[in-house]
């Protein structure tokens, strides 16, 4: 991915030191350090911090396809990852503060240990009562061609690396949860056919609509809270110990990705877009159907049964996501209807 | 060793029949079904807009497998 625009001191104080070779970075690092620790510190609103979730979102890119100009040999460079930790730290609790606010009153079946079937029952539960604005109403009913633009800008800093920060919890897993996650990852990646990766149906819907394809070419254009999404499954994917998260976050997302997707679809096919373009959306209705099935008894359920102390960090990934995609929500609903853009940047119109 | 089915189907509470293995899906003509993944879901509520495949709406008119408890 480019480098993208600074949004204040810490991601511009990254820059500079990623732009150096890691054996010769050591006092800027250090300097790196402080003034991330000074800037957590000050900052009450992590997911919603623009240079706290940019510098964040760079520092796992490191980790999935890199940042142009900048040494592979920052990936493990043990004084950058002091700094994501750091990082991570106070993200981590907001997010589970968050998570525990769209929980609610979360009631779990009584006695030991939790079966796969009920497991998968409260996650469906729990999907089911996800009654945030609605998004996928708006663009099928509402939405105009600019903000049809704005919301495939919002998604495509995930869907254009569609199902790959899920895919680093494979290795973690055994016997069936990990057969489960194998089996809905091959079926993300096309199934044997690169023309038919989710992301490659994203890129081509964004190709229908005049949008740029290319990873990252929207990074500046989009809020924190849309990097926090993408971030809060790098933070489970790439971390072991919230294996049970990233199974929980996958769960809900394709629980409640069906029906919204029908209408996403809908949506531009009123402004009479053709199969090029909502191919993408359809393909989910159909997916995500035998995918929630699969991810909330086999995967989250199969590793609670396996690991059934997980079963906490399953519940907060599975409202972490509920929690950050509402907040997400709001803020294009929001922005939409006073009729102002939802990005920091006007995206180029179409060519 | 017993030798294992080609095929299996799960079958969901509340929801649809998950097929994976070696099969078929055709029309009454003989005719094959468009498929496009491995394993689908089946749709067994009746309401899917897109039999024979699931499409979630099983949880929208809270379709239940189960007979009502007595």
């Amino acid at each position: 991915m480019r480098i993208p625009e600074t949004r204040g001191p810490l991601s511009s104080a990254l820059f500079t030191v990623l732009a150096q070779a890691p054996d010769s970075a050591g006092t800027e690092l250090d300097a790196l350090h402080r003034l991330a620790a000074r800037q957590v510190a000050a900052t009450a609103d992590i997911i919603g911090h623009e240079d706290i979730q940019l510098a964040l979102f760079c520092l796992y890119e490191l980790h999935y396809s890199g940042l142009d100009g900048v040494s592979d040999h920052w990936e493990w460079e043990p004084g950058l990852i002091r700094v994501r930790r750091l990082l991570e730290e106070p993200f981590e609790a907001d997010l589970r503060a968050a998570a525990q606010q769209a929980a609610g009153d979360l009631e779990l079946p009584a006695g030991g240990a939790m079966s796969s079937d009920q497991v998968a029952d409260v996650l469906f539960g729990l999907a089911g009562k996800d009654t945030g604005p609605s998004v996928s109403r708006y663009v099928a009913r509402k939405a105009n061609l600019d903000q049809l633009r704005e919301f495939l800008v919002h998604k495509s800093m995930y869907q254009l690396k569609e199902a790959d920060p899920h895919t680093w919890a494979i290795p973690r897993l055994s016997g069936r949860p990990k057969a489960a996650l194998v089996e809905i990852q091959a079926d993300e990646y096309g199934g044997g056919r690169p023309e038919r990766m989710h992301s490659a149906l994203f890129a081509r819907t964004m190709r229908g609509l005049g949008l740029d394809d290319s990873y990252g070419a929207y990074v500046d254009a989009v809020p924190a809270v849309s990097l926090a999404s993408v971030n809060l499954m790098s933070l489970c994917g790439l971390n072991r110990r919230l294996r049970g998260a990233i199974t929980g976050h996958l769960a809900i997302y394709e629980m409640t990705s069906s029906q919204p997707n029908r209408f996403y679809g809908n949506g531009f096919r009123r402004h009479g877009f053709g199969a090029d373009v909502t191919h993408y959306f359809d393909e989910h209705v159909e997916a995500d159907a035998v995918h929630e099935q699969i991810a909330g008894r086999d995967l989250a359920g199969g590793l609670v049964e396996a690991e059934p102390e997980l079963l906490a960090d399953v519940l907060f990934g599975a409202t972490a996501v509920m929690a950050i995609d509402s907040r997400l929500s709001a803020h294009l609903l929001s922005s939409w209807e006073a009729g102002t853009s939802s990005l920091r940047a006007a995206v180029p119109a179409a060519a | 060793m017993d030798q294992e089915a080609a095929s299996s189907i799960v079958v969901c509470p509340d929801g649809p029949l998950i097929i994976r293995g070696e099969f078929e899906i055709v029309t009454p003509s003989g005719d094959a079904v468009p498929r496009d993944r491995k394993t689908v879901a089946l749709c067994r509520c009746g309401a899917s807009a897109i039999k024979p495949y699931c499409d979630g709406t099983h949880k929208m008119i809270k379709f239940r497998t189960e007979p009502p408890a007595g």
